[in-house]
């Protein structure tokens, strides 16, 4: 694969995660107080970091192949959730995923909850949602770079890709000091499903001893095949009457 | 204790299996088909990309069949 390839596939998978996590901590930050949020935040990326640190390593270590074989097989059925959603979505079977409806949901819970103070952190409500967004979205985040990036024998590259998604994200975010909702969320989910359920057919099969014809260029004919036939489905399961109800999500996804 | 391995078990359930773990039995289904055949002298590339979009459509039309008309969509607590 091209580092060009590379590099758009990780920075897009970890910008919609990074989407989601701002979300969260912003309406965290917003509706509680900040230094407990960015407490959280910290404290959540020192654990992620932690889990890169004892993982980075140890997914070096494991034989190509059963690597290829293992993190296809992750990739592909994490790939065909998202790619599953995003048609669903897409035809109006499943409510359309909408960052402002879940900021103004996580607002709400946030603000009713009582504060209580744990050792330097004033507003444990507030450290804990942020903590919990942050570890939960990043460890996607973290599983995509390695995987990536050890199956192309380039994890520094797949890190800069995440790093760089992550700090526009939160630049934006910050900025804006708003849920990110112009974001197309569900193109985006659709466009990475696609290159997940991609890249995972490649590795998988060819850990399972398969032989690409073509090899690395086959990924050429795989990516757009299943992107026509993901927008070929979300045309022919489309709702006669599109719903425009939107969910109010109030969990981490 | 046992209430937070539960817990524990359950994400990383949803974290890897999803919604339909039909998907992810095909898919491990797919992957052990590929293997055997490779062992053979006949190509076994192709048995993913058959297998994926079957896997997917098969998971769709599942819904698309349960879902009525008159009701809102459903709305999931995961992403």
């Amino acid at each position: 694969m091209h580092a060009g390839a590379l590099f758009v596939a990780v920075f897009l998978a970890c910008a919609v995660e990074a989407v989601e996590a701002t979300t969260i901590v912003l309406a965290a930050g917003t509706a509680r107080e900040w230094r407990s949020t960015l407490i959280g935040v910290g404290a959540g990326v020192l654990l992620l970091a932690v889990v890169v640190a004892a993982l980075g390593p140890a997914v070096s270590a494991i034989p190509l192949h059963f690597l290829r074989l293992v993190v296809g097989g992750l990739l592909l059925v994490f790939g065909l959730q998202w790619l599953r959603k995003a048609i669903l979505r897409a035809s109006g079977h499943k409510a359309l995923h909408d960052e402002e409806a879940i900021y103004a949901e996580e607002l709400a819970a946030a603000r009713a909850a009582e504060a209580r103070r744990v050792g330097y952190v004033d507003d444990w409500y507030a450290f804990t949602l942020s903590f919990k967004g942050v570890v939960l979205e990043g460890l996607e985040v973290v599983f995509i770079a390695l995987t990536f990036g050890s199956n192309q024998h380039d994890i520094p590259l797949a890190a800069v890709a995440a790093v760089a998604a992550v700090l526009v994200v939160s630049a934006v975010g910050a900025a804006v000091r708003a849920p990110l909702a112009r974001v197309p969320e569900n193109t985006m989910k659709f466009a990475v499903g696609v290159m997940l359920a991609s890249f995972g057919t490649f590795w998988g099969a060819e850990g399972a001893g398969a032989r690409w014809p073509g090899s690395d260029a086959a990924l050429l004919v795989l990516v757009p095949a299943y992107a026509l036939f993901g927008i070929a489905l979300s045309v022919a399961l489309r709702r006669p009457e599109p719903s425009v109800a939107y969910a109010t999500e109030a969990a981490p996804r | 204790m046992i209430g937070r391995l539960r817990s524990f078990g359950a994400f990383w359930y949803d974290f890897v299996v999803g919604d339909d773990w039909r998907v992810a039995v095909g898919v491990a289904g797919a992957l052990g088909v590929t293997y055997a055949i490779s062992r053979t002298s006949v190509p076994a590339w192709w048995v993913v990309p058959v297998a994926v979009p079957s896997l997917v459509a098969l998971s769709l039309l599942r819904v698309a069949r349960k879902a009525n008309p008159a009701s809102p969509p459903a709305q999931s607590p995961t992403g």
